[in-house]
């Protein structure tokens, strides 16, 4: 299994610059997840990474070795299109077969690989049928099975959940982190799911804009973003954010804003630096908020909304006009019109930069 | 008659002028050219003078070496150009598709032959073949090669009107293969890259088979064509040397004009006209068909998805 490494590549259609140079190692055996919004360059990295697109810049290496040139075919990768781009003509046990066929792979063992991967993605039954006669889902399930029924070095999935519904992806999700587990092999996933992201990935590789803003694993990305972008778009609920002021609070800092004020620990001071008024955005996870007690900084929320979901809640409140969730698993559940207080512990609060959203 | 009724029929009203008139051009020479077949007419008769001869002038068909020659030569012609024309037309569209710079004025260039009007075709194809001042005949002779008696031997005949027809008409196969081509689903062919299909494997594996609608009704639209071919082997060999040329719309136009016998000259279109039909049936049959499975394949799907 290649280690795969892009080398500053980068991709333009004509004027456009789709992906600005871009480092990134993919180690052996590693599940990497590439998450961002829609149009930041997700599916054009794995397209660029199966040579199904040429590099405008840069180089990529498998195993050390430049692969620019290869074709797709030489670069042993399977790949799960977000469009299932399956065979219309073939059934669909012709079609999850067709890259073992060309292998001239013995038949007893590709029926036994196809009776696999369909019996773990409950397709059997649908194997004689073609492409047009199943439903979405099913599509996506055996561009699915056409992929995992090769023993390629490196799986490439592009969205291969989006079109499932919620019970369904569920499921899919913990198949795949079981297969994951049970196969040693590179996997690259596209979602835009964080959630998918957060529960598959050894390494989350957050884009936007062509732009890789932070990678590392779920929990580093969770608890350290260096930006607000990754900030606001790993976590769910998202963050709240809230503009603020730095201000001096006795031999230390404090962030103010409408509505609130709460003391930065001495770690936050010591990497803000400079004291002196200057304008911050700070971000607190719907999930950091405690009751109120004395380590934490109390902060008074209005609620607007409350959102019973079984094992908590999540409360939409108002902090001096701007809405703050926070997630809660304090009962009986305050109404709405309700001015709670609750703590905020200082080691929870993230100060970003106003101007451009670095974590500071 | 109820109002449900009344406007039932509607459509048919507004429908029954423009019927009318293309019922009549369409059934009246054909009605007209069944009728004479089964006269001996002269040209100089009148058709009410002509004599009845019942079926008799199909039975003399049947048994004529002449119109049976005909017939064979007419087949040998259609099932030659038809096979080359599409896998030159095929080959070049698989070939040709492909986005380089100067491609689109290539193509454009390709299908110029099929814009010139046949008599002209024929014209330039004679010169082509001219025995002795002919480009063809002219740069065979400058490599110190031996003439090909193009237009005057009975072998070389046949061959030489294939090729200005294949000259003519594989740029009608090749725009309808590149069409077909071109509206392949893209995904699908880097799924194959992806699976390791070469370039010949995707080409006998998925292009191949997912052009292949298009590409029988372009064939039989070019068979159905091919039994029609006229002015190309008129101006050519007008059917000589000998019979070796003579297709079935010649001996028609000859029967009529140069042996005066309009009856036969009919039954003969008649026999044409069937074929043709029987072709023209099997293509519409084709597409109905095409059409109810994919009809049905959209309604499994979607029983499936609710
Ligand atoms: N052939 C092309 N020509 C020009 N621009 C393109 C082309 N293909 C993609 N793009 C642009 O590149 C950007 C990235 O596209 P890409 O498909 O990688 O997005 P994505 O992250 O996969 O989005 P999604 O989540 O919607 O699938 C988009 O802004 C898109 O408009
Ligand atoms: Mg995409």
């Amino acid at each position: 299994m290649p280690e795969i490494v892009f080398d500053k590549v980068e991709k333009r259609y004509g004027a456009v610059q789709v992906l600005k140079p871009l480092d990134l190692t993919l180690r052996d055996g590693e599940f990497t997840v590439l998450v961002g919004p829609s149009g930041c360059g997700k599916s054009t990295t794995l397209r660029i990474l199966a040579g199904l697109e040429t590099l405008s810049g840069g180089e990529i290496y498998f195993n050390g070795l430049p692969v620019s040139r290869l074709d797709p075919k030489d670069r042993d990768i399977a790949m799960v299109f977000q469009d299932y781009a399956l065979y219309p003509h073939m059934n669909i046990a012709r079609n999850m077969s067709f890259a073992l066929r060309l292998q001239r792979r013995p038949k007893a063992e590709i029926d036994a690989r196809i009776r696999t991967v369909a019996e773990m993605l409950n397709i059997g039954h649908l194997l004689e049928r073609k492409p047009a006669e199943l439903s979405g889902g099913q599509r996506q399930r055996v561009a699915m099975g056409r992929a995992l029924v090769r023993d390629a070095s490196t799986f490439l999935f592009d969205e291969p959940l989006s079109n499932l519904d919620a019970k369904l992806r569920a499921r899919m999700r913990t198949e795949l982190a079981e297969l994951r587990q049970r196969i040693a092999r590179n996997m690259v996933y596209v979602t835009h799911d964080q959630i998918e992201a957060m529960t598959l990935g050894d390494r989350i590789v957050v884009m936007h804009d062509g732009v890789i803003q932070q990678q590392g694993t779920p929990q580093e990305l969770f608890e350290q973003p260096v930006n607000r972008f990754v900030a606001g778009f790993i976590g769910s609920p998202t963050m709240n954010f809230l503009t603020a002021e730095v201000v001096g609070e006795g031999d230390g800092l404090a962030v103010t804003g409408k509505g609130f004020r709460l003391p930065l620990d001495a770690a936050t001071a010591r990497r803000l630096g400079a004291t002196g008024r200057r304008p911050v955005t700070v971000g607190i996870r719907p999930t950091a908020f405690v009751p109120a007690h004395a380590d934490a900084a109390p902060l008074d929320l209005k609620v607007i909304v409350a959102e019973y979901l079984g094992a908590s809640a999540v409360l939409a409140t108002l902090c001096g006009g701007t809405e703050v969730l926070v997630e809660t698993t304090a009962t009986p559940l305050p109404r709405p019109g309700d001015v709670v207080r609750f703590g905020v512990p200082a080691g929870a609060i993230m100060i970003f930069d106003n101007d451009n959203g670095q974590r500071l | 008659m109820t109002i449900a009724n009344t406007s039932r029929l509607t459509p048919y009203l507004f429908l029954a002028p423009s019927l009318t008139v293309l019922g009549l051009a369409l059934l009246y020479p054909v009605g007209y050219m069944v009728y004479a077949s089964f006269l001996n007419w002269n040209p100089s008769q009148h058709i009410g003078q002509a004599e009845w001869v019942g079926l008799r002038n199909y039975l003399f068909l049947i048994n004529d070496p002449s119109f049976r020659e005909s017939l064979f030569v007419t087949l040998k012609f259609a099932a030659a150009v038809v096979s080359i024309e599409m896998i030159l037309g095929v080959g070049l569209a698989l070939l040709l598709d492909r986005q380089l710079r100067g491609m689109t004025l290539l193509r454009t260039l390709f299908i110029l032959p099929m814009m010139i009007a046949p008599i002209v075709v024929g014209l330039m194809w004679r010169y082509l073949y001219h025995p002795t001042v002919g480009p063809l005949n002219r740069s065979l002779s400058a490599l110190g090669m031996e003439t090909v008696p193009w237009l005057s031997d009975s072998g070389w005949a046949l061959v030489s009107i294939v090729i200005a027809d294949i000259w003519q008409w594989t740029p009608f196969i090749f725009i309808l293969a590149l069409a077909a081509l071109q509206s392949l689903p893209k995904s699908v062919m880097e799924a194959a890259r992806i699976d390791g299909a070469t370039g010949w494997q995707q080409i006998w594996h998925i292009k191949l088979p997912l052009m292949l609608p298009v590409l029988i009704v372009t064939c039989l639209l070019r068979l159905i064509d091919a039994f029609k071919v006229l002015e190309v082997v008129l101006v050519l060999t007008n059917g000589g040397p000998g019979l070796s040329t003579e297709i079935l719309s010649l001996r028609i136009a000859r029967t009529a004009s140069e042996f005066r016998e309009l009856g036969k000259a009919a039954a003969m279109s008649n026999l044409l006209l069937l074929g043709l039909m029987v072709l023209t049936a099997a293509m519409f049959a084709y597409s109905k068909w095409m059409e109810t499975r994919a009809a049905r394949l959209r309604k499994a799907a979607e029983a499936d998805a609710a």
